[in-house]
This record gives C-alpha cells, structure tokens and sequence, in this order.
C-alpha cells in the first residue's frame, strides 16, 4: 500500500505540491491526469524518494520513505518506475539493460537474470532484441524495454509517467497495450497519463491534478461522466 | 646523394631521451588522470561555493607557464631542502599541469549524463557507487576520450620543457647532437618523427575505441 499524507514539495520558492493525499491498495491502478506543470511528474519522483519532500509523508509498506533510517536503495527495488523522457544506458544492449539490476542489486547470478530478462522481454514484445542496442531501438520499444527493465526487478508496485508522451502517435498503442497487459495481471500501478481512453479503461481510481493540488479523485465514471470540480470539467473539456 | 655524420649511437642517445620523454609523460598522465578523476568527481558532487578553492588551485595550474611552474617547483624544493631530483619535480608538476585539465574533462564528461539516466539507474536500486561505476564511468569514458587523447598528445610535447631543468629527453637530446653535428634539419627531422611513432599509436588507440564504440550507440 502506498499512502501519501499531505504532501507538500518545492524547488525553491516554487511550490510544487501543495497537499496531497493519496493512498493506493495493492493491485489497484490509479490514473494522474492533469494540465502540464501540476506536479505530476514531481509526485512520482517523491515516491521512491528521487526528491526531498518540505512536509507530510508518503509510506510504502508502512516504510517511511522520506525518513533518515529508511535504507532507500532496498525500498526502491519494490518501486518500479518508468520516465517520460528515453532513459535507456545506450552503452549495454537491451539484455544488459534489463539484467543490470538484477545482478548487481540483487546479485542474481548471470544466468538467472537473463532467464527472467528473456521472460520480460519477450512479455513486452522484444523478444528478437536481446543483443540490439538500445539506439537501434524506435522510441516504443524502447520505453517498453524500460518497462521490461523495470519489471525484472519484481516490483510491487510500479510508477508510470506519462511513458507514451514521447511516442509517435502510431507507437503509442502497442506502450499502452503493454500496461493494460500488466493492470490485468494485478500490478499495482500509478500512470500518469494524457491518454483519456487509457485512464477511463485501466483505471480503479482517476485522480485529477492541478497547479499542485489534486482537485479530485473518483472512478473513472465519476470522473468523466459528471465531473464535481469546475477545474476538472475546465480540463475534460479541453481534452475531449 | 644525403650524406650525414649521424651515427647509430648518436640515434641511440636520442632514442634514449625518448625514453625519458616517454617516461616522463606515462608519469604525468597517469597521476594526472587518477588525480583528475578524483578532482572531477569531487566538482559534480560539492557545491559550487564549495568547489571555489579547488577551482581557483586548477586555474593556477592552466593558466601559469609551464616553463614557470617547472622552474618555480624546482626552486623551492631546493630551498625546502626536499632533495627531489629534477626528474621527480618534473613527474609532479606535470601530473598536477595534467590533473588542472583532466578534472575540467572528467567534469564536463559526468556532467554530459543525462539526469534521467542516472535516476533510472538510481530508481532501479542501484547506489551511488554503482551508478557511476557502471553508468556515469562507461557513458563519460566515450565523452571524454578525445580530449583526453588530446590531453596526452599535449602533455608529451610539454614535457620538453623539462630539459630546464637539466633533464635529457628526447629534445634535449637532438639539441646537444644539433650543436654538436650542425645539422638541424635532418636531425630536427628525425626528432619530430620519434615524436610522432610515441603519439601515433596512442591516437589511433582513440579511434579504434570511437569507432567501436559508434558502432554500437
Ligand atoms: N528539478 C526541478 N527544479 C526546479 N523546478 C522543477 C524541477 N522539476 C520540476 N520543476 C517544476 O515543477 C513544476 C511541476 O513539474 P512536473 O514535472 O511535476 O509537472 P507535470 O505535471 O509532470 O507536467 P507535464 O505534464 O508537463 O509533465 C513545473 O513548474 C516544473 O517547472
Ligand atoms: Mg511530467
């Protein structure tokens, strides 16, 4: 479970998140959609511990994740997330890619990790890939190598953010046939996200983010048929 | 037809200041480089205000005459009474004129990462030591590499200026047989392509390694 207790973050004079709570049940998958510049991104970043927070706490597990006794290089092995931005290590391969944290986090021995490599690879379609170079690779595969990679360290839960933004349009479907794979498979997740469709199909729970605040949080139907928040009919509006 | 009074020794004593060269310059890059890492690394991770005096210390070291610095070292070592050789004072000044221009290398290397890189690794579990050994090293290796081929070329045809302090390499050498023989071209000929087998396979060793590497990413 991760709960997340008024959250407030800042870089600098520049308040971020202004409040937030949140608590996520295992298996449940929760939609973040919202304008650009909400603080979507800086959440996720929060939540394994990437950024400092100024108040509040966000718990997984019942761990502490901002606090000083809290060993944050194991938490975060049951953290999985995926960047908006490319993120692969483009001097290994796509094996080296995804068996690099097994091995040297883990110490999983160099077979094992392949074993489950080829297994997460071939899941998200890479199968043929093993040996390419992450530069070979089109912009989907390689975000789906990333969400491979993320997966062989057998996280509890995994963090997505907004990972088909950088995609062509015509890449987009089979990152997100991937994810709808993984929700269906009980993951617990929490996708930031602009595809509409995405958050209404997947979703337990969509929650709408703006200027730092979540405005509001309900199932999709809630969300998207009658919208309570003027801010989040302002925003569906504009989407649609 | 070329006549010319050069002998086999006179070629060996030049080739011996080769070595001395080569000597010189295998010191100076190597404690230069492992001084220049541990600089470099230190300037990504202290804050700017922090890195004040290292940078300052740096700036000395690149912007001062080498000729001066050499000079200047040996002199106060004689007043210190350190009883260093002049080959050793040259090894030291030299590794520090090289550690001022590594750690601006190994910066800009480290720096060049991308964050999201290094938070993917990082998110992944690994810790800092394993980001930069098996992340940071091998992505800014293939950043710094030419300047640091660069770095060393430059460094072999500075260690010239060593011979004020008395020292016989290779320039040195082929000075002594020019006065000597009185015949500088030929001789200044042969010295400039003793310079060039010690630097030819150092830079093709960077291109092979570029190439490799392009190859791949
Ligand atoms: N490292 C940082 N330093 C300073 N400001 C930052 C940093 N990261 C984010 N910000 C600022 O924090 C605010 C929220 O950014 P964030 O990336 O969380 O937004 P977002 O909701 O993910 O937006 P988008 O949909 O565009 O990805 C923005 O104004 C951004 O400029
Ligand atoms: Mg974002």
């Amino acid at each position: 479970m991760i709960e997340i207790e008024n959250v407030h973050k800042s870089f600098g004079a520049l308040q971020v998140l202004k409040g937030i709570n949140l608590t996520v049940d295992k298996g449940e998958v929760v939609s973040v959609i919202g304008g650009s510049g909400s603080g979507k991104s800086t959440l996720l970043t929060c939540i394994n511990g990437l950024e400092p927070i100024q108040q509040g706490r966000i718990l997984v597990d019942g761990t502490e994740v901002h606090a000083k006794s809290t060993d944050l290089n194991k938490l975060r092995r049951k953290i999985g997330i995926v960047f908006q931005q490319f993120n692969a290590f483009p001097h290994l391969t796509v094996m080296e890619n995804v068996t690099l944290a097994p091995r040297k986090v883990k110490g999983m021995s160099k077979r094992d990790a392949e074993e489950i490599a080829v297994k997460q690879l071939s899941h998200v379609g890479l199968g043929d890939k093993l040996k390419v170079y992450p530069s070979r690779l089109s912009g989907g595969q390689q975000q789906r190598m990333a969400i491979a990679r993320a997966l062989a360290m057998s996280p509890d839960y995994i963090l997505f953010d907004e990972v088909t933004s950088a995609l062509d349009p015509q890449l987009v479907g089979e990152v997100l046939d991937t994810l709808k794979l993984l929700a269906d498979d009980g993951m617990t997740m929490i996708c930031v996200t602009h595809e509409m469709h995405f958050a209404r199909e997947v979703s337990d729970r969509v929650a709408f983010f703006n200027k730092g605040v979540m405005e509001e949080i309900g199932s999709p139907k809630q969300i998207f048929e009658s919208p309570q928040n003027e801010e989040t009919q302002k925003f569906l509006s504009n989407v649609r | 037809m070329f006549e010319t009074s050069l002998t086999l020794n006179d070629l060996m004593f030049m080739l011996k200041g080769a070595g001395v060269t080569l000597l010189i310059t295998a010191f100076a890059v190597v404690g230069g480089t492992v001084m220049g890492l541990a600089f470099g690394v230190i300037r990504t991770q202290i804050k700017p205000w922090m890195a004040i005096p290292l940078t300052f210390l740096l700036d000395v070291f690149r912007s001062v005459p080498l000729l001066i610095q050499l000079i200047l070292a040996n002199a106060f070592q004689a007043i210190a009474g350190l009883g260093l050789s002049p080959f050793v004072t040259s090894c030291i000044v030299l590794s520090l004129y090289t550690s001022a221009y590594c750690t601006e290398i190994v910066r800009g290397a480290i720096e060049a990462v991308p964050m999201v890189t290094r938070r993917a690794a990082r998110s992944l579990g690994m810790t800092w030591g394993q980001d930069m050994t098996q992340i940071v090293f091998p992505m800014a290796l293939r950043v710094a590499l030419p300047s640091w081929i660069g770095l060393t070329l430059g460094v072999m045809k500075d260690s010239a200026l060593v011979m004020w302090l008395g020292i016989f390499e290779l320039l040195k050498s082929s000075q002594t047989l020019i006065t000597r023989l009185q015949e500088p071209m030929f001789i200044l000929l042969v010295t400039g392509a003793i310079y060039f087998m010690l630097s030819f396979p150092i830079a093709r060793l960077g291109g092979r390694l570029e190439k490799r590497w392009q190859e791949n990413d």
